[in-house]
């Protein structure tokens, strides 16, 4: 029972960043069609820069902040520079930018910082926490009160601000988001500058216990496409839910269906993708539009 | 001075010529109908006032000729635009659907909403719906309410009339003279021809991207031409 309870908690943990990274991938797929595939090496950057702001004697949160803003503003710039220009283009197009995109910023880290791992030292200490009889490692429990903070603060953004209302009118409906006023093209620029601060705190929260290096995000982009197709590719909050559920699930088959263990877990998220895709298309969150004419 | 002014204004879609040189004027608190057959040019007039469509040829507004324009500037220069099919954001609640429709305003009032709420109280009821489960009149009456929050000085309207039952229509087009009266000038397109001469002050007829007719709507409803071609009797 105590590693039962131990699973499903250090599962949440690894479920809260492949959630943060499912948000970031579903917010941008959902307003404009386009799965970024430089999601991961966009978060991975992220990671790295907030790395040098600790190894220059920078305390966490301030780095963490400061980290925040300039993902949130190379998002920004990526859209700017690189997607606009490519608006009403097919959706291949774009996708494969992305991918282009990952191999660059993939390449640019290397060159910067180097292949070797690095000691990525996090908030958290690696110390386990007494609660009721069972000990739960405070790592685990900091990344999820962080994921949950972030969450729910995107959540608020969008449900309960105006720029959250545009932001959500842009994506269902852009020709009339135009006609009411709204910028659209400021408000997918938006969307990218705050998928790569949700990425950026997925990076950030996964590197301690991963190993910072360039290709740290590259097999968590894997379980957050699973987590997002499984929640819906166009629902928020499934994506998060998503992410929760895979990490939960992935930690205990790995845990207890022992011809599973650590080497399969990479096959069971994709069995994951290939199982929804066939039985559910639309995720667990992910609703066929309803609609009266 | 007219409110809008457009003179011939030329506007093509790739290859196809839509407006061959529309020219037209419509005074402040005017209540303006477009009639004319299907392919006329109608919806891409109210195109080409709203910034939808790239346009030759002059188009004046308040007295300040307007080049460039973009949807989302005409806006906020105070016209709003509710296309054909209604255009809800399906998939957002009744609320939020008005409160876009106050985002070029200083946040949301609530005088407005209630004011909404007052001319379709129905609206009221299914607040936190999503607007696609709407029926069509409904969607309608939405579309029109969301114009109505952002206080618009110039209203289009593209076939407010298309696909809703009679009592519906005639819902729709008393809420429309009650914010003419209010101050609101109106331009709406119509294919129920004798439902918009009845209701508007002065009407164009358009013909192959042209106005080829225009004038005070009750002369036109008594114009033997216009009697045979648009009204059927």
């Amino acid at each position: 029972m105590t590693n039962f309870l131990q699973q499903i908690v250090s599962g949440l943990a690894s479920g809260g960043i492949y959630g943060s990274l499912a948000l970031a991938i579903v917010i941008i797929h959902r307003s404009t069609g386009v799965i970024n595939f430089a999601q991961g090496e966009m978060a991975t950057l992220s990671a790295f820069v907030c790395w040098t702001l600790l190894d220059h004697g920078w305390s966490f949160w301030p780095a963490f902040a400061a980290t925040l803003i300039l993902s949130f503003a190379g998002g920004v710039v990526i859209q700017q520079v690189l997607i606009r220009p490519l608006q009403g283009s097919p959706l291949l197009g774009v996708v494969i930018l992305t991918i282009g995109l990952l191999i660059a910023i993939n390449g640019l880290t290397t060159w910067i910082w180097g292949g070797a791992a690095k000691q990525f030292t996090g908030p958290f200490s690696t110390s386990p926490i007494n609660v009721g009889g069972v000990a739960f490692s405070k790592q685990d429990i900091g990344v999820i009160a962080v994921s949950i903070i972030v969450v729910v603060l995107v959540g608020l953004l969008f449900t309960r601000t105006k720029l959250g209302l545009g932001l959500r009118a842009a994506a269902v409906n852009p020709v009339e988001a135009r006609l009411v006023g709204v910028r659209v093209g400021a408000m997918l620029a938006v969307g990218w500058g705050l998928a790569a601060a949700l990425g950026g705190v997925a990076g950030v929260m996964a590197a301690p216990s991963l190993f910072l290096e360039p290709n740290m995000m590259q097999t968590v982009l894997l379980y957050s496409f699973a987590a997002a197709v499984l929640g819906g590719m166009d629902s928020p909050v499934g994506a998060v839910v998503g992410g929760l559920v895979l990490g939960v699930l992935l930690n205990l088959a790995g845990t207890y269906i022992h011809w599973i263990g650590g080497e399969l877990r990479l096959a069971t998220a994709l069995a994951v993708i290939l199982g929804v895709l066939l039985l559910r298309p639309a995720g667990l969150f992910g609703h066929t539009a309803v609609r009266r004419v | 001075m007219p409110l809008l002014e457009l003179r011939d204004v030329e506007a093509r879609y790739g290859e196809v010529k839509a407006l061959h040189g529309v020219t037209l004027s419509v005074d402040d608190g005017d209540f303006v109908a477009i009639l004319g057959a299907n392919g006329a040019g109608k919806t891409t007039t109210l195109r080409a006032i709203s910034g939808m469509v790239k346009t030759t040829g002059q188009l004046s507004f308040e007295g300040a000729r307007l080049f460039r324009r973009t949807p989302e500037a005409m806006a906020r220069r105070g016209v709003a635009h509710v296309p054909e099919g209604r255009g809800t954001f399906a998939t957002l609640s009744v609320l939020d659907n008005l409160r876009l429709g106050a985002w070029t305003q200083r946040g949301t009032s609530q005088r407005d909403l209630a004011r909404v709420f007052e001319f379709f109280p129905l609206l009221y009821q299914r607040r936190e719906q999503q607007a696609g489960t709407l029926s069509g009149g409904e969607q309608q009456m939405l579309a029109l309410g969301r114009a109505m929050m952002a206080k618009p000085r110039l209203l289009l309207l593209d076939e407010p009339s298309l696909g809703l039952a009679p009592l519906v229509v005639r819902e729709i087009f008393d809420a429309l003279l009650r914010m003419n009266e209010n101050g609101t000038t109106i331009v709406v397109v119509e294919q129920n021809a004798t439902l918009a001469l009845k209701a508007a002050k002065h009407a164009f007829v358009l013909e192959t991207g042209r106005v080829v007719l225009g004038g005070v709507a009750a002369d036109l409803r008594a114009d033997e031409s216009v009697r045979r071609s648009y009204l059927g009797y």
